[in-house]
């Protein structure tokens, strides 16, 4: 048999990595459609990533005129009732969307971003900065988090920075081992062994050829690291500890469980926002879950022909 | 042997790590916080004092690592300053570990065991009309935030139907005492808090337990107990759930760092007076060496039961031994 | 001629997936003798271990047994249940597969598996279990202590032994083995092999041995089988298939292998590379890569005919059609 080619021109190279981009978003977008947790996951972040970016259009009150009844239950025109301070919730639900949707995402990407860097330079060079890397990774994995959030933030000056800064912190470390594994799987491959005897330099390497080929388990970092950063920033925040002076779901729920309002009578002041990081959570969760099972078909439902083999 | 060396090497590291996060934090933050509560502290026994200022660095004048060193010796023999209040923090927290050892230690053992049976259970039958359904719902219902479950739960339980008291740990004006009465006041309380965590903790086992379970029973030797017509309990508990659990067993002891936090949070939700809800008042009281002890004390908790689960998994798992 | 131990009937295995359904065994039928040694080969892929784990009822999703049936001990085994099946399991036939590193549960004493092998079955007092475990480790030349012995303290050769002692334990009728030498060194594989045909004439069980290596089945067998796109190429006593073989496809498989005491030859393989079974060549499935193709070959599905006691699946040999069909 022939011995293929060797391309030499590097024009040739980008115009397949184009159309490999390109085909893969397509099957990528079919695969979604085709699966119905994704799908679901899907419409539910477009929903929140629409209310964030438009949210006069859903709710027409200014969040913060306390201007209304104090207190009270849902009704015509409010639809999840009004805080102590007589702003109306609804209007608070959607305008919080904003923040709390930049958090969670500033957070996922800078912490994905970390974690791929320590991950495969720990896997790629190997030795004793692997080691180090990996106890590092090991002992903030080992760290309990909420702990050290709130002894970190409590230093800290109260504000959304601090709120990233802290989050980020104890989140990088969740995904770097699997980023790890990955790396040390790929170091291997004959492509990158081609790299390293065409003399490419080791930030080359990893960056430029490594990287892309790691992109669905980066999308699946950043979607597994979004569901638990919600839940986090929205805890800490409940606390007292995050940024208390800005509108998020996490202060709304802070300042209704410290004015009581599930006995008050006007529960959903405490429950919406509640129900709101439950629902961002699950959105990126079923985005995630799917993503599993499209890239690893050992997880599918499985489909069951019914009856027996007949003669 | 060699395993076990490297996981108490890690132990060690960690415990380090977090004393020297109590040490460099105050040194290190903008502001003068400690400075400025130790500041408050005006007639108090001398001896906690100068602990508290060894580890804040305040009104401290000799080498860094001496003060260091000194520190360290400190946490070791208990001599973590004074609260707020002028109360010791070892007795302080001693007090109320009791409450959360109690509320954590019952419901991650029922989580535990619930989500084993049915992470094991639902790999088993998969290709059913539940197993479309079941695990994603589970996932979802896992990456609720646990307080949510818990506000759920107040205002569904407690609030509008009245079946649960709605915060603390008994009721108010009871008196602690071994009587029947009293502890079954103490569950009453604690049925809420605890269904809470365990709905979590149970939804985050069993979706990473079933899929432990579904990669071990692709492995040949299931197939085989099949082959051997091996009654279908014992392939499936003792053949592919204990081979899914084991490897998994240190895995799900640093979940229980995760766990913890929710039971911060739990406490805080309930007003229930454990060690989360002593954390919670530290903050507000800007109650710094409670704080500071307090992470010390979760953080230890959490390396103690990971070093068990190690120790667990050396000893049942006959491939480690040979390390 | 006695009655057969083992009757296939026209067995038919689909994988079932999203996209389409992939025929792996298509129509296979075979008789098997008591005490009789059939050795199945053919190239990758080809469908052997599928049709092996369908005759043991170890078919698993997505694989399916569409039709067909499978006559043992007077039972057709597909129609029964799981709960019926159980019976049958290891008492009647076992199976050895490929890989004992794999088979054998990692976590688990040799001794403690077959125990639970034998208290799966029958009751025994421990003592006796210990002895029958004992007794059968010494028929492959394995010493007794190893019933302590975790799977990975022993060496490759002495797992797959132990497969083959635990396959022993009932001495059953059928022994239905998945080529358990290929991850044995040369040495280790004809020491094994040599166990086995001992043990067979020892204990009178016939075997079904899959393969895809020639030389074990030719010095080992007594009939054999090929297979080729999950189809019978051919099948009949290895002596006649060895020495004359009828099909293509066999003659092929044979003059890739060269002799250690015949003429020297040019070796010459089969050029091409086995089909898709997604989309399988229409017509007789070898066609494409077959150096005896006629025009026919490409449209017309070849029935299997009978010469001299050997069928096989060509239109080389089938009989002149005749104007009434």
């Amino acid at each position: 048999m022939a011995v293929p080619a060797i391309v030499t021109e590097p024009g040739l190279i980008g115009a397949a990595d184009t159309s490999r981009g390109t085909q893969a978003v397509q099957r990528f977008t079919q695969a979604i459609l085709r699966n119905r947790k994704a799908t679901a996951g899907v419409i539910i972040l477009l929903i929140l990533g629409f209310a964030a970016a438009f949210p006069g259009l859903i709710a027409h009150d200014d969040p913060q005129a306390a201007i209304y009844d104090q207190s009270i239950g849902p009704s015509a025109q409010h639809l999840l009732g009004t805080t102590q301070l007589g702003q109306d919730v609804f209007a608070q639900l959607v305008w919080g969307t904003r923040l709390t949707l930049i958090v969670t995402v500033v957070v996922s990407a800078i912490a994905t971003l970390i974690s791929m860097v320590i991950g495969v330079t720990a896997a790629y060079v190997g030795g004793m900065t692997d080691r180090t890397l990996s106890l590092i990774t090991d002992v903030f994995l080992i760290l309990p988090t909420l702990p050290l959030l709130i002894v970190l933030a409590s230093y800290l000056p109260p504000g959304t920075i601090t709120l990233i800064v802290v989050l980020t912190l104890t989140s990088w470390a969740f995904q770097a081992r699997q980023l790890r594994s990955q790396g040390l799987s790929l170091r291997a491959r004959d492509f990158l062994v081609a790299a390293r005897v065409r003399g490419e330099r080791t930030s080359y390497i990893i960056l430029v050829e490594m990287v892309p080929t790691m992109t669905s388990l980066l999308v699946a970092s950043f979607l597994g690291l979004a569901v638990f950063v919600v839940g986090f920033a929205a805890g800490l925040q409940f606390l007292g500890l995050g940024n208390s002076t800005e509108l998020t779901w996490g202060t709304m729920l802070y300042y209704a469980e410290q004015s009581g309002a599930l006995e008050a009578g006007n529960a959903w002041w405490a429950l919406a926002p509640g129900a709101a990081v439950a629902l961002m959570g699950a959105g990126f969760a079923l985005v995630n879950y799917a993503f599993d099972e499209i890239s690893n078909p050992a997880l599918r439902p499985v489909r069951r022909r019914r009856g027996k083999a007949a003669a | 042997m060699r395993y076990i060396t490297r996981r108490l090497g890690l132990f060690l590291v960690t415990l380090w790590a977090a004393l020297t996060v109590n040490f460099i934090i105050p040194r290190v933050m903008p502001g003068n916080e400690a400075t400025a509560v130790l500041a408050t502290y005006h007639g108090v026994n001398p001896a906690a004092l100068h602990a508290l200022q060894i580890e804040f660095g305040v009104n401290v004048h000799q080498n860094i690592i001496v003060t260091y060193l000194q520190y360290i010796a400190n946490c070791f023999t208990g001599q973590f300053g004074i609260t707020a209040q002028r109360n010791p923090v070892i007795t302080e927290i001693l007090s109320k570990v009791p409450w959360t050892l109690g509320l954590v230690g019952v419901t991650t053992v029922i989580a535990f065991a619930a989500g084993t049976l049915v992470g094991a259970v639902s790999a088993w039958k998969r290709g059913g009309r539940l197993d479309g359904i079941l695990p994603p719902l589970l996932f979802i219902v896992a990456s609720f935030p646990v307080f949510f479950v818990g506000l759920l739960l107040i205002f569904g339980l407690a609030v509008t139907l009245n079946w649960f008291p709605l915060a603390s740990n008994y009721s108010i004006g009871a008196t602690p005492s071994l009587s029947l009465s009293f502890i079954g006041d103490v569950l009453d309380h604690a049925i809420l808090p605890g269904a809470a965590l365990v709905i979590v903790t149970a939804g985050l086992w069993i979706y990473s337990m079933r899929n432990n379970m579904i990669s071990t029973l692709a492995e040949d030797y299931v197939k085989m107990g099949r082959a051997k017509g091996l009654p279908t309990w014992r392939i499936m508990f003792d053949y592919a759930a204990r081979n899914a659990i084991l490897p998994n067993l240190t895995g799900f002891a640093m979940q229980l760092g995760y766990v913890l936090g929710g039971s911060i949070l739990i406490e805080y939700t309930f007003s229930y007076p454990g060690l989360g809800y002593l954390f919670y008042t530290s903050t507000t009281d800007h109650d710094l060496p409670l704080m500071q002890a307090l992470f010390l004390f979760y953080t230890f908790a959490v390396l103690i039961c990971v070093l068990l689960a190690d120790l667990l998994t050396a000893g049942l798992d006959p491939r480690t031994r040979e390390a | 001629m006695a009655k057969p131990l083992l009757e296939v009937d026209d067995v038919t295995v689909d994988y079932v997936t999203d996209v389409a359904d992939i025929r792996a065994v298509d129509r296979v039928s075979l008789t098997l003798h008591a005490g009789e040694f059939l050795g199945i080969v053919g190239e990758s892929g080809c469908g052997k271990s599928t049709l092996l784990f369908a005759i043991a009822q170890l078919l698993s999703p997505p694989a399916e047994l569409v039709s067909g049936r499978v006559h043992f001990g007077g039972q057709d085994l597909v129609q029964l249940r799981e709960d019926e099946l159980r019976h049958v399991r290891w008492r009647d036939y076992s199976v050895v597969m490929q890989s004992a590193m794999n088979a054998l549960n990692p976590m688990k004493s040799i001794g403690a598996q077959f125990k639970d092998t034998i208290r799966a079955h029958t009751r025994m007092a421990p003592a006796a279990i210990r002895a029958r475990s004992a007794e059968v480790l010494h028929l492959v030349g394995i010493d007794a202590v190893h019933l302590e012995s975790y799977p990975h303290q022993l060496s490759g050769g002495m797992r797959q032994r132990a497969m083959i002692a635990m396959a022993l334990l009932f001495t059953p009728q059928l022994v239905i083995m998945d080529e358990p030498t290929s991850a044995l060194d040369v040495v280790a594989q004809r020491s094994l092999m040599n166990q086995i045909k001992a043990l067979q004439r020892q204990l009178g069980f016939a075997v079904i041995f899959v393969t895809h290596d020639m030389s074990v089945v030719g010095q080992y067998s007594d009939r054999v089988m090929v297979m080729y796109a999950g189809q019978i190429a051919e099948i009949g006593a290895t002596a006649s298939v060895f020495e004359r073989p009828l099909h293509p496809y066999t003659k092929g498989l044979l003059e890739a292998f060269p002799s250690v005491r015949g003429p020297r030859r040019a070796l010459t393989g089969i050029p091409g590379t086995p089909p898709d079974l997604a989309r399988p060549p229409a017509g007789c499935r070898f066609h494409p890569r077959c150096p005896e193709v006629r025009p026919e070959c490409s449209t017309l599905e070849p029935a299997v005919s009978m010469i001299d006691g050997t069928a096989v699946r060509c239109i080389l040999y089938a009989a002149p059609l005749e104007d009434a069909v």
